[in-house]
């Protein structure tokens, strides 16, 4: 199982004709994902790894059934392109590209949700379900199916967790990059909500940063809501208060945001916080056995 | 983005918001000029993106024109946490007989625009939030419909008495109009002053810029002044570099914000102090890894660099090639060491080995080999 992807999830990639897009439907395709085609706007009719290119979202999964899109189109055409993902019938709608305006994306989130659609990212690596399917641009190779789900704001930290996890023989159910933004489709908690139902997670594994107030209210609704192991990382415990860490989202800003407050409330909410990635299969280990 | 209380001022007049007759100057005889023109007395301000101007004596009211020049002249000879001040603001001084707060920003957390409302205003606002977080009221402004007028009247009618109303929620839907408009993160009037029986009138305005938004506002990317990033954050910016100046000696590389984050993370662990935050970003050339190495390089406290490379879209044979790119074109006068793992892995470590270079696959074991050879050096 895993959640929101497997094997039968059609994937269109949205901006296929472009170079990030054209690399990594191949890459997708060659780890097993269905992509089923591809949206490029003004280049319908044409093809690119063998795949079909439709003119729009909607025409797209009128021909195929696609189920998800992947969007790789640059910021300025970003809120339009998931946008009429959402329109034209698409329920996972994934965004990998940065750089949208918060304020665009507070519109975009709430457009989404009233549509019924789900939306991962914006500014996010995408999800993998090993084995199984990838969708987005992480390495394949470094994940091995299990019963660990990852919910992560970092794109290659995921990957140096994931390595550390596979490594100590915990697999993964489904790895999920949720974005470095201020303002994202999906956050911890809806997706701790899918991987407390979902059998085949044991555990949880969250990798959080500094700025905004996600991982606090991600720790209140563990202590109350989640009965499965969680662990958890922070980043961001040197940042200087008041700068840019590459992320747009993470920032402290008026005291707010800090790795301590993350960590602090973590542990009141008996979730073990590891010092370094590498620890997290240990903490884990101990949680799944207690 | 930052920008001054100067040009904050001429984009809230602009959208409609009264604000203090007043100018910038650079000089004291400009500054006496200015206000000569709008009429004593006048209130001289340090025009530097920092707080705390006021107790650093960088604000001054003056009654006459040989007291604004003196002022100018040594305000402007001050630098306030490191900043040298280059700019006054020279504004009308105005008889304040009650101060509020209105400010507009963005909530993460209920990912809506929010309006923050205070009738104790001239203070810190987040300090006030701490404190006596009973005094500020909020209404928060769905995305999609558009602010509810009715309910921002409501808000600061528990705020502002019946004769300034008309007046707070106009100037509020221009707060967020202006936000909308020109992708601001934050909107601010601090003190928003009471100066007779019905006027209010925006004492200091603050407006900061969401940075992805800045493609679509030229106007407001010509704002942009040196002071707020240091040349080495600017150039590395242009380089598609994310830079952060530390104070650390410990160099760092690498590849994504969080994995950049995490490598400083663990230097502290082990004792050392990062120098900077540096982030390649992703598909990464070899020229990338030529220009971070030679903005390190200047650091005259650096003591070891540390390349923390999981290669996903980033390949590690591109970073390898950067590297010894960097190796012929710059002279590396501390050490060097290397952790690539992920995609083209073996080729990277092949171009490396025939140079004589070796690096770690893992990341503790490269943090904990570059602070021995930190020390090794010293």
């Amino acid at each position: 199982m895993g959640i929101l992807i497997d094997e039968s999830t059609k994937v269109l990639v949205q901006g296929i004709t472009g170079r990030d897009g054209s690399f990594h439907a191949a890459s997708m395709l060659e780890y097993g994902t269905k992509v089923v085609g591809g949206v490029t706007p003004g280049k319908g009719g044409q093809e690119v790894h063998g795949l079909p290119v439709f003119d729009s979202v909607a025409e797209g999964v009128k021909e195929t059934g696609a189920d998800c899109s992947l969007i790789f189109v640059p910021a300025r055409f970003a809120t339009a392109a998931l946008r009429e993902a959402a329109d034209g019938g698409i329920g996972l709608v994934v965004c990998i590209t940065e750089g949208i305006p918060v304020l665009e994306m507070l519109g975009n989130y709430h457009y989404v949700r009233e549509i019924g659609a789900r939306l991962i990212g914006p500014n996010c690596p995408g999800l993998i379900n090993p084995g199984k399917s990838k969708v987005g641009i992480m390495p394949g190779n470094i994940h091995k199916p299990g019963d660990i789900g990852v919910i992560s704001r970092s794109g290659t930290l995921t990957y140096e967790v994931v390595y550390n996890l596979t490594l100590k023989g915990f697999g993964q159910s489904t790895c999920i990059g949720i974005g470095g933004d201020p303002v994202i489709g999906s956050g911890y908690i809806d997706l701790l909500e899918m991987f407390e139902k979902d059998p085949e997670t044991g555990g949880v594994v969250i990798i959080g940063e500094i700025g905004g107030e996600d991982e606090e209210q991600a720790a209140e609704y563990i202590k109350s809501s989640i009965n499965k192991p969680v662990v958890a990382f922070i980043s961001g415990r040197t940042a200087p208060p008041g700068k840019r860490m590459g992320h747009a989202g993470a920032i402290i800003s008026g005291g707010k945001g800090t790795a301590e407050a993350k960590v602090k409330a973590f542990e009141q909410a008996g979730v073990p916080v590891a010092d370094r990635p590498d620890q997290i299969p240990e903490l884990m280990k101990e949680k799944l056995g207690s | 983005m930052k920008i001054h209380e100067y040009q904050a001022r001429e984009l809230l007049a602009s959208y409609g918001v009264p604000v203090p007759p007043g100018k910038v100057a650079r000089s004291a005889e400009e500054a006496a000029r200015i206000a000569k023109e709008i009429g004593l007395p006048v209130v001289i301000k340090a025009q530097v993106l920092v707080g705390g101007r006021g107790k650093a004596g960088g604000v001054k009211l003056v009654h006459s024109l040989e007291e604004a020049r003196e002022a100018a002249d040594r305000i402007l000879k001050l630098t306030i946490k490191d900043i040298p001040v280059e700019a006054l603001l020279v504004a009308k001084a105005i008889d304040i007989r009650k101060e509020y707060y209105l400010g507009v920003t963005v909530d993460r957390s209920n990912k809506k625009a929010v309006c923050i409302v205070s009738a104790s205003g001239g203070v810190d606002i987040e300090e006030l939030a701490v404190k006596e977080p009973e005094k500020i009221l909020k209404c928060y402004i769905d995305p999609l419909q558009g602010p509810d007028e009715k309910a921002l009247r409501k808000t600061l009618s528990a705020a502002f008495p019946e004769a300034l109303l008309d007046q707070a929620v106009e100037a509020l839907l221009n707060l967020y109009r202006l936000l909308v408009e020109k992708d601001c993160s934050l909107v601010e009037i601090n003190p928003y002053a009471q100066i007779d029986e019905s006027t209010l009138i925006a004492a200091d305005a603050k407006i900061n810029f969401d940075d992805n938004g800045l493609h679509k506002h030229a106007e407001v990317e010509a704002l942009r002044t040196a002071e707020e990033y240091s040349r080495e954050e600017i150039e590395a910016k242009e380089a598609g570099l994310s830079f952060v100046s530390l104070e650390g000696d410990i160099g760092c590389i690498v590849n994504g914000a969080g994995l950049a984050m995490a490598t400083m993370d663990l230097i502290k662990l082990f004792g050392g102090q990062p120098a900077n935050f540096l982030d390649v970003g992703g598909s990464s050339s070899p020229q990338k890894v030529l220009t971070a190495l030679k903005i390190l390089t200047r650091n005259k406290n650096l003591k070891a660099i540390l390349i923390n490379i999981f290669g996903g879209i980033t390949r590690c044979d591109d970073i390898a090639k950067g590297i010894l790119i960097a190796r012929d074109q710059i002279d590396l006068p501390v050490p060097l060491v290397i952790r690539l793992i992920g995609t083209n892995e073996k080729e990277g470590r092949a171009l490396l080995e025939q140079a004589g270079l070796e690096a770690a696959s893992e990341m503790t074991e490269a943090v904990k080999k570059v602070l021995q050879q930190a020390k090794a050096g010293v």
